[in-house]
């Protein structure tokens, strides 16, 4: 089977491959590599807006599933977590999980959602092996809450570029999670594993407020945190812990919306920005060239987020929604409904609200406003988890000069390191003693960097100690320098006379002998001050 | 001793006139001479001998045999709601009102036949053959025929038999039969008390929430209630209190304990209001049964009883309701069996999961069944769903309405028939199919169900 040859409509290049036979563009095309692609699509794409909506689904950190009394421990062995319920054994019941409950109102508290004080289960029905009873119980109609609204955080390409931006979300709605199935084509057969099967799940709507993959990815990000900060969700995405569908579609604007097509699944950033990328290309391809774009669901490659047509392509399912007739209404309270007697069964929305911790929002913009630092900064501090420590410190000493220490060194460092601040724990003063040294031109920066490092291997060190028997202090005896800085001009004479000429770079060598002859030790300010004295001295002798 | 009630031969044995073995080993003579009306699928006598030896003695229920419905869940003992599709299915739970009945001392005689899923009200479409009724009963066997109560007109020819009602038609002849002192049975739509009427017993529908369903394999969750059948109203209440009560497997039951009363040994119905709702008065019902409901009410009347006429206007829509509520949870229901974590899965390799799926149940389920499915699939399709099952909720709280009224106003007790005429013979039944009959028989039992 041979596809005609033709040539791509961007970069022109002869290919056969199927995507391009029907669109008339290569793969390159879609690739992010591509050099055409950034340049010349540029201005084709500027006239079409993408729009895309968001279903995030999160499962909920708790001891039991959503109905049953089975253990939720990712990674068990194979169907040794599945109660009779999970398994779709007649005359099985479900009932309702407290935990499962709260989460979903904390959560939906955290997202400014109006929660509804009654809300009820539905039945969704469709066959698939992973699902044994045939339906999933969710809540479509009348869910815990709605209408809330998210602010997230979107970087640029400068730190300047940073933006704040927010998303409503239309509802927050608690269902079963489904088993997981294994298909091996070789031996045609299907494994199933049920352990998953009725795991609480938190799905969340967001309006179709999306223009790019990068917003939708910094929206998931910061929703990640938000939630792993609430203790709601683990938020582990490489074990399935928050899953993410996107629905994507083009339009003109000023013109209705494009027909949408959906991708499922979705579960690390990088792949949802590359997937809705790619999405929104193919969109506006399939339409330029006279196509239409179809109301499907699409399958994505986790690598090249290339989005395809799935083999079974399904025709518009019903669902044939039914109310749940085994669980009466959820019932949501207020102290204030309820007087006098105990109600150590019921659900008060005013004692979870009490109990929640300050959300990454309100801390971002704590510090911008305490501090006055910039909200790239503050969004930094707060995505690390680092503001507790940052606030103990940035008191009493200078705020941008500390604050920039503690992000381009302090933090920097546990990056490098891989770890995070509650894995290997340095007592504050010690980063503060640190600082304070280092501010104080007693170490330098490199010394600095080392000490941190010191600190995060053993963090019973104690710096000032290692900096004694180490003899780590700075050497700042102009003096000293001075007799240092003669003899290096003496022996790089080539260096020397190219600075002379103009070309400023020859001081890096005349730097790296003093660095080296001081052991690293040398203040460098200093140091490059003498050498450019010195060697206008000696201009003006010349 | 097998004519007695549960109240008399419970009482026999805590004074220890006679010994609940003894009462076991004459329940089984009895159920194995009886065995041609076909009313158990699972006999369960070893069992029962295991559990009769462990000194129930103190127990409440003293060793008394009873038999459970075959839509109840029992550890380790086949339950097949009389369908191919659970023929091999061994449950590895008991229901709650089974576990509190052995619990409370009684034994289990065995598992009892059925409709199909409890689809049906003759006890005649189940995979294991139709139950017969054993009044006018001929037998193969001639030893027993003594003990059936024979009339003057004696059994119709050619080895016709008369229904037993259904769908808990199994558990009714077991308790009319001598085989045992009770059984659960379950009530949808009239499941419990209609062969509780045909076969000349006592059959309860407890109201719905009072007892849990944890382990009634359900036909239609938000109707369904575990029914009790036994030889007097006596019994009926001792097992309701023994098995009653707020579950916390069954989010469905209610809190509120049940405050059951004792009646004076010499009950007077002096002041007790009586209403005889005029709709039910309907077209086919027989002049016999129409007979019997006078003679009762003018009975009550006579001995003080205020006996008057209400109505409940929406009794005509009922049916229709019901059968729309019952279709769309069916359709639901069922979903569960596609024959990959038990039950029936049909042979053949290299099937797709569809069609796997579609064989299995094509196979497992009867006619009836997949019928109610088809038709409850309909309802709940997006573009019906508003006009079906959204109306029949509608309706089904008007119908509800019309109780809460007539209670309101007074009333404390109506007096309706159960059936449209009595049993009828396996010959006559059988013309018309399963839908026709339910939506005749049913006429009378299946509103409260919806209230």
């Amino acid at each position: 089977m041979s596809a005609p040859i033709q040539r791509c409509k961007l970069c022109q290049t002869r290919s056969k491959s199927l995507l391009f036979s029907q669109l008339r563009y290569c793969n390159k095309s879609f690739s992010s590599s591509c050099k055409l692609n950034s340049a010349t699509k540029h201005n084709q794409v500027e006239a079409w807006q993408p729009v895309i909506g968001l279903e995030i689904h999160a499962q909920i950190k708790a001891n039991s599933k959503l109905f049953s009394r089975a253990n939720t421990i990712f990674g068990g062995p194979t169907n040794s977590q599945v109660a009779f319920l999970d398994a779709a054994l007649p005359g099985t019941l479900p009932v309702l999980n407290r935990r499962c409950v709260e989460a979903g109102v904390i959560t939906a508290l955290a997202l400014g959602c109006q929660i509804n004080k009654v809300s009820r289960f539905d039945r969704k029905h469709y066959f698939y092996a992973d699902l044994p009873a045939g339906y999933q119980i969710t809540q479509q109609n009348n869910a815990i809450a709605n209408n809330g609204r998210f602010h997230y955080v979107q970087y640029g390409n400068k730190e300047s570029d940073i933006r704040e931006k927010a998303v409503t979300i239309l509802q927050l709605q608690l269902e079963q999670d489904s088993g997981k199935s294994l298909h091996d084509d070789l031996d045609k057969q299907s494994l199933i594993d049920l352990n998953r099967a009725g795991c609480g799940l938190m799905e969340i709507v967001t309006a179709p407020e999306f223009h790019s993959g990068d917003e939708a990815r910094s929206f998931v990000r910061d929703l990640r945190q938000l939630l792993v900060t609430l203790g709601t969700c683990d938020g582990k995405m490489s074990e399935g812990s928050l899953r993410v569908d996107a629905n994507i579609s083009v339009h003109k604007p000023g013109q209705p919306l494009g027909e949408r097509a959906e991708v499922k699944n979705l579960n690390s950033l990088s792949s949802l920005k590359k997937t809705i990328e790619f999405e929104i290309k193919r969109q506006i391809a399939v339409i330029e060239s006279g196509g239409r774009v179809i109301n499907e669901t699409r399958s994505f490659d986790l690598d090249t987020g290339e989005t395809l047509p799935m083999r079974d392509k399904e025709v518009q399912l019903d669902y044939r929604f039914m109310p749940e007739p085994n669980l009466p209404p959820l019932r949501l309270y207020h102290r204030s409904d309820l007087k006098g007697a105990m109600h150590g069964d019921k659900v008060f929305i005013d004692d979870l609200e009490k109990n929640m911790p300050v959300l990454p929002q309100e801390r971002r913009g704590n510090l911008m406003q305490n501090y006055g630092i910039s909200m790239y900064k503050a969004a930094f501090i707060v995505t690390e988890n680092l503001q507790d420590i940052y606030e103990e410190l940035v008191s009493t000493r200078n705020v941008e000069a500390f604050t920039n220490f503690f992000i381009n060194t302090v933090a920097a460092r546990l990056l490098a390191n891989e770890l995070t601040l509650d894995q290997c724990p340095i007592p504050g003063k010690h980063i503060g003693y640190i600082y304070d040294q280092y501010k104080e031109e007693n170490i330098n920066l490199t010394v600095a960097e080392k000490l941190i490092d010191t600190l995060l291997a053993d963090s019973s060190v104690d710096p000032k100690e290692h900096i004694r028997l180490e003899n780590l202090w700075q050497i700042n005896d102009v003096a000293q320098l001075t007799e240092l800085c003669k003899t290096i001009i003496a022996e790089n004479p080539k260096a020397v006379s190219k600075l002379k000429r103009g070309k400023d770079r020859a001081m890096n060598t005349l730097m790296a002998s003093a660095r080296k002859a001081t052991g690293d030790r040398g203040n460098t300010r200093i140091i490059n001050r003498i050498f450019k004295e010195l060697i206008a001295q000696s201009e003006g002798r010349d | 001793m097998l004519s007695l009630s549960l109240r008399e031969v419970l009482h026999l044995i805590k004074t220890e006139q006679i010994s609940a073995r003894d009462l076991l080993k004459k329940c089984i003579e009895r159920a194995t001479s009886v065995r041609e009306l076909n009313a158990y699928i699972t006999e369960t006598h070893e069992l029962a001998w295991s559990q009769v030896g462990l000194a129930p003695g103190k127990s409440e229920l003293a060793g008394i045999p009873i038999a459970v419905k075959d839509n109840f869940c029992t550890r380790n003992i086949p339950t097949t709601c009389g369908s191919k599709m659970l023929d091999n299915y061994v449950p590895p739970y008991n229901a709650t009102v089974v576990d509190r009945l052995l619990t409370s001392g009684a034994v289990l005689m065995g598992k009892t036949n059925m409709d199909e899923y409890a689809m049906g009200c003759g006890s005649i479409d189940s995979r294991y053959g139709p139950v017969r009724n054993p009044w006018k009963y001929k037998f193969q066997s001639s030893a027993r025929s003594s003990v059936i109560i024979q009339s003057k007109e004696g059994p119709t020819s050619g080895g016709d038999w008369y229904i037993a009602g259904g769908s808990s038609g199994g558990s009714a002849v077991a308790v009319a039969t001598g085989t045992c002192f009770g059984a659960l049975g379950s009530d949808t739509g009239g499941s419990t008390r209609n062969p509780a009427s045909y076969c000349g017993i006592v059959g309860l529908k407890p109201t719905y929430g009072s007892l849990s369903r944890y382990g009634l394999i359900p036909l239609v969750n938000s109707l369904d209630v575990p029914g009790i059948l036994t030889k007097t109203v006596d019994d009926a209440a001792l097992l309701l209190r023994i098995i009653a009560g707020r579950d916390v497997n069954d989010s469905t039951t209610v809190s509120e304990s049940l405050h059951l009363t004792d009646l004076d040994d010499q009950p007077s119905v002096k002041g007790l209001h009586i209403g005889i709702p005029k709709e039910y008065n309907a077209p086919g019902l027989c002049g016999e049964t129409r007979r019997a409901w006078e003679d009762v009410a003018n009975a009550l009347e006579t001995a003080g009883a205020c006996v008057s006429l209400v109505s409940l206007p929406h009794t005509q829509y009922s049916i229709n309701t019901y059968s729309i509520l019952c279709a769309c949870e069916v359709a639901s229901n069922m979903a569960r069996y596609d024959g990959i974590e038990f039950g029936h899965r049909a042979e053949g390799n290299n099937m797709s999961t569809e069609s796997l799926y579609a064989q299995s149940r094509h196979e497992g389920f009867n006619e009836v069944v997949r019928g109610r499915i088809f038709a409850g699939n309909y309802f709940l399709l997006r573009k019906n769903y508003r006009r079906y099952f959204q109306q029949a909720l509608k309706v089904r709280r008007l119908i509800s309405d019309d109780f809460t009224k007539v209670y309101g106003d007074g009333v404390d007790v109506l007096l309706t028939p159960t059936t449209l005429s009595v049993a009828l013979p396996y010959s006559k039944f059988s013309m018309a199919d399963n839908r026709t009959r339910t939506a005749e028989q049913d006429y009378f039992t299946q509103p409260i169900n919806m209230a």
